[in-house]
Order: structure tokens, then C-alpha cells, then sequence
């Protein structure tokens, strides 16, 4: 019965990060793009500075026709959104945010394998979207999607590869245990790769390239209408904080903060995650889209070694304490 | 004809990456320039361009302004009157008198002209725009309307420091200069007739005097 009450209270919680956070970042990308372009940004809904834009706009989304197009397959079609979608949430239940065991949802050995591997699966949502649309623009864009995502998993896997073998384990926590403070200059290279590779992994710019809403308008999402179209938002924003939540467990030593203030590790793992949630969205007022060519040179010829130099350097150090 | 280029500075690769996210890091610490309109009225310049005044009292419908109309935006009914010879004798005269004046704004392309040409003020920039309509037939100011609008024209700017003098006030005056002149003058010839007079009577008590004794 405890336990039954335990885990559904993890849930619960899980479940309340997964939906409140992801809102948290996309007004923070509201306010933060507007005024690095010199401007406000939204300020009516909710009152102070507009706080409420993005519940305004889901309950706009909510109110939307739901729209099928004769010709797409219509299972496929309507899954599509719910197969981007879940596999964020699945990976949070994983991301330990402080160092003891009530701060994970659930403490997974293979942390590592479990993380990269579930969020693989997002990859399919847009794929099916694509596909299931039956249109000439989502389907270039879900074949593009399909080939940025194969190009960038690699590097991400390798960089991932490296702190593993740093720690000399695969489970989250364990890494986290294992961190020092040295890892930071020393996975340095590591953590820039997994950072971008996880970008073009979101389809954020500047990697938003199968998404280009100028060139196959919205590629694989063209024809959602309503709240399907919105799950895919949702999508990627919950992106943005695992992304933004595993780059910190992985490299920048999550509840670790520079005072040994134990008890408010939690803490640091958010500041640290909003930190780099702040990044992405800098990165995306700053810098224009990458071609596809310019995208696939990024990550065969400059991302994809990085992460092999990454992973030889963590090998030498490795034996050198040893 | 790489060799012809100028000799560039060896850069440190990723140093424009980096200039760009300082660019936008560096924006974001500043004030903004919104206007958040319909909150705070924008501060408008002098002479802005918002709709057309019609000073009605002004006009003799000329039709000047609706010829010289581009867009032919304009419309003008009038009709003429007969005014009684004022003296016994006299001659009748006609009159125009403006019967429907009004402008299209959904034509209108806002280029001054008929307020250029006219040649009796009649016609003036307000700058109030905020009269944006569901229905485009809205947009067709008849007169009252453009009469409304006349209350809303700003007293025109100060001239410029050292400008030239309008030109109706340096008519008037040297008027008054002339009329002011003229009148000293005057003024100065019968006081001078005035002493001459006094002069002259005593002169005439002086004489009576010394006939006395």
C-alpha cells in the first residue's frame, strides 16, 4: 500500500515537472528573445508582463478544429504527437535532480542506455508525422528530420560514452557520485558536443532546418491543426529541459554546487538547468539556420571527432590515475 | 585574386560565433524601444499626417481640391444663391454654398495636396488616426465628420528663430508703420502751428503792454 502511495506520488510529481516546466521555458524564450530584440514581448495575459501567454495560447489551441487530411492515415496520423511527446516524460522520470533518493522518480542502473535510448523514440513521432501526412512538404521534412537525427545520435552517444567511462558506471546517480570538480575542464569538449548534438536533436535553431517554416513550412507538422500542433510544441520544450536537465547531470556535476550546502543539491541541478535552458534559447535569437549541407559537415566532420577525441583523452586520463 | 585582397588580421576561429551571442546578450540589457500604443499615445511630430480637417466657413467651393486629387477622393455639391443688391440700384450677386463635402479615406493617400491648393484655408491636417472602421463605407467622412475633425487641428508651430516674417504680418506692419508715421507727423505739424500761435499772441500782450505805458 506505502509503496503503491509512493509511486503514485512520484508520478504526480513527475508529471506536474513535465507540464509546468516546459511552460516555464517557453515564456522565459518569449521574454528573453523579445528583449534581445529590443522588444517587450507578451504583456496582457495573466496581467504582470503577460505570465500567462502560453496558458492563453493552450487554451486557443484547445478551442482549434482538429483536422485529419482525407488521404493521411488517419491512426498514424493522430499518434503521431503523443509518440513525440512521451518519451520526455519518461526520461524525467529517470533525471535524479538531488542526491537523495526521494529527489528521482525512479533510480535506473543503466540510467544512461535507458535516457538516450527512450529519447530516441521521439525521433519516430516526427517521422510518423511526416509520413502519415500525405503531403510532398511533411514528408521532406520528416526525411529531413530523419537524417539530422541519424547524424547528430552519434555524437551524442559518444560524448555520453566518455563521462560513462569517466565514472566508470552507467547509472545517473553513480555519475554524480563519482563527479569531481577537475571533470569539468576535462569533459569540457564532451559537454559542448552533447549540448549541440542535443539541439539538433530538438530541432531548435540554429538545427531547426526540417522544420523551416519559410522553406517546407513546418515540414512534418504542416498539416496539424489544434492541439495535436501543440503537443509538438510541448514537445519540444519539454526537450529543452531534459536536454538541459541531462547536460547537467552528465557534465556539470548536477546537485554539486560550489559550497558543500547539502539538502539544497536539488537547487543547483534547476539553476544549472535554467542556466543552459537560457543558452538555448540565446543561441537560437543569435544565430541564423544551418543548410542541410552546412548541418551534415557540422556533425560528420567536426562533432562526430570531437566526441572520438573526447573519448581517447578520457581514456588516457583513465589509465594515467589508474 | 586572393592576392589582391588586403592583408585580413589572422582571426581566431569562432570569434564571430561569439560576437553574435554578445550582440544579442547586449540588446537584452538595454531599454527597449516599444511603444506600447494603445496604453501610452505615441508622441506624434508636428505636421503629422492623420486626417483631413474641413473648415466649412472657409470655403467657397472652389473645387480646387478635388480637381488637383490624385485619387479623386473628394466630393463637392453645391449649389449657387442669389444675394439682393445690398444698395437700391445695385447689382444681384451668386453665391456657392456647399452642400455635401466629404473625403474617402479608404482612397485618400494621405499626399496633402487638396490642403496645398487651398487657396482660402479651408482644409487642414489633424493628426488624430484613430478612426479605423469594420465597414470600408465608413471611411467616407461627409462634412460633419470633417468639421469634427477641425477641433482637433494644433495651433500651427512657431516659426523658426531668425525665419522671414510671415508674409500677411509684414503686409500689416508696415500698414501700421506708414499709418504710425504719418500721424506723428501730423502730430508734430500742429504742435509746431499750436507754439507758432502762442508765439504769436504774446508777442501781441508784449505789444499791448508797452502801449500801456
Amino acid at each position: 500500500m506505502n509503496d503503491a502511495l509512493d509511486v503514485a506520488l512520484r508520478l504526480v510529481i513527475v508529471f506536474a515537472v513535465f507540464m509546468v516546466l516546459p511552460l516555464v521555458v517557453g515564456q522565459t524564450e518569449h521574454k528573453v528573445m523579445a528583449h534581445m530584440q529590443g522588444r517587450l514581448g507578451p504583456m496582457y495575459a495573466g496581467g504582470f508582463h503577460g505570465w500567462a501567454q502560453l496558458v492563453a495560447d493552450g487554451v486557443k489551441f484547445a478551442q482549434k478544429e482538429d483536422i485529419v487530411p482525407a488521404e493521411a492515415d488517419r491512426r498514424i496520423f493522430q499518434l503521431a504527437p503523443a509518440v513525440a511527446l512521451l518519451p520526455y516524460l519518461l526520461v524525467l522520470v529517470a533525471i535524479p535532480i538531488g542526491p537523495s533518493e526521494g529527489a528521482v522518480g525512479q533510480i535506473v542502473d543503466a540510467g544512461i542506455f535507458f535516457v538516450l535510448a527512450v529519447m530516441g523514440v521521439g525521433v519516430l513521432g516526427s517521422l510518423m508525422a511526416g509520413w502519415a501526412s500525405a503531403n510532398k512538404f511533411s514528408l521532406l521534412g520528416g526525411l529531413r528530420t530523419a537524417a539530422q537525427l541519424l547524424a547528430y545520435e552519434l555524437p551524442m552517444l559518444l560524448a555520453a560514452a566518455s563521462v560513462a567511462m569517466a565514472a566508470g558506471t552507467v547509472s545517473l546517480p553513480g555519475i554524480l557520485n563519482a563527479f569531481e570538480w577537475w571533470w569539468l575542464p576535462w569533459q569540457i569538449v564532451g559537454a559542448l558536443v552533447f549540448f549541440v548534438a542535443g539541439l539538433a536533436e530538438l530541432q531548435r535553431p540554429p538545427f531547426d532546418m526540417p522544420v523551416a517554416d519559410s522553406e517546407i513550412i513546418f515540414g512534418a507538422y504542416t498539416e496539424y491543426t489544434g492541439l495535436r500542433f501543440a503537443l509538438f510544441l510541448l514537445a519540444e520544450y519539454a526537450g529543452i529541459v531534459v536536454l538541459c536537465g541531462l547536460t547537467t547531470v552528465l557534465f556539470l556535476g548536477g546537485w554539486h554546487g560550489p559550497f558543500g550546502a547539502d539538502g539544497l543539491g536539488w537547487v543547483w541541478t534547476l539553476l544549472k538547468a535554467a542556466v543552459l535552458a537560457f543558452v538555448v534559447i540565446w543561441l537560437r535569437v543569435s544565430y541564423p539556420r544551418l543548410r542541410e549541407d552546412q548541418l551534415q559537415k557540422l556533425a560528420w566532420t567536426t562533432l562526430i571527432p570531437l566526441a572520438l577525441a573526447q573519448i581517447a583523452l578520457t581514456g588516457i586520463v583513465k589509465v594515467a590515475i589508474n | 585574386m586572393a592576392a589582391s585582397l588586403p592583408p585580413s588580421r589572422p582571426r581566431i576561429p569562432g570569434s564571430g560565433l561569439a560576437k553574435g551571442l554578445a550582440v544579442t546578450l547586449r540588446t537584452m540589457t538595454r531599454k527597449t524601444v516599444t511603444a506600447q500604443y494603445p496604453d501610452v499615445q505615441p508622441e506624434l511630430p508636428p505636421r503629422s499626417r492623420g486626417v483631413i480637417a474641413l473648415f466649412e466657413e472657409n470655403c467657397t467651393v472652389c473645387m480646387l481640391c478635388a480637381r488637383e486629387c490624385p485619387d479623386w477622393c473628394i466630393y463637392i455639391d453645391s449649389h449657387k444663391e442669389t444675394v439682393p443688391a445690398t444698395t437700391p440700384g445695385g447689382r444681384e450677386r451668386s453665391r456657392n454654398v456647399l452642400d455635401r463635402f466629404a473625403i474617402d479615406f479608404s482612397l485618400c493617400m494621405y499626399c496633402g495636396i487638396c490642403i496645398e491648393v487651398c487657396p482660402f484655408d479651408a482644409l487642414f491636417w489633424s493628426p488624430e488616426f484613430e478612426y479605423a472602421e469594420t465597414d470600408i463605407l465608413e471611411l467616407t467622412h461627409e462634412r460633419d465628420k470633417l468639421r469634427e475633425w477641425m477641433w482637433t487641428v494644433p495651433e500651427p508651430p512657431a516659426l523658426d528663430p531668425g525665419a522671414e516674417e510671415p508674409k500677411e504680418i509684414a503686409a500689416a506692419r508696415k500698414t501700421a508703420e506708414k499709418l504710425e508715421a504719418q500721424r506723428a507727423k501730423e502730430a508734430q505739424e500742429a504742435q509746431q502751428a499750436e507754439e507758432a500761435q502762442q508765439a504769436q499772441e504774446t508777442q501781441q500782450v508784449q505789444r499791448e503792454e508797452e502801449g500801456e505805458e
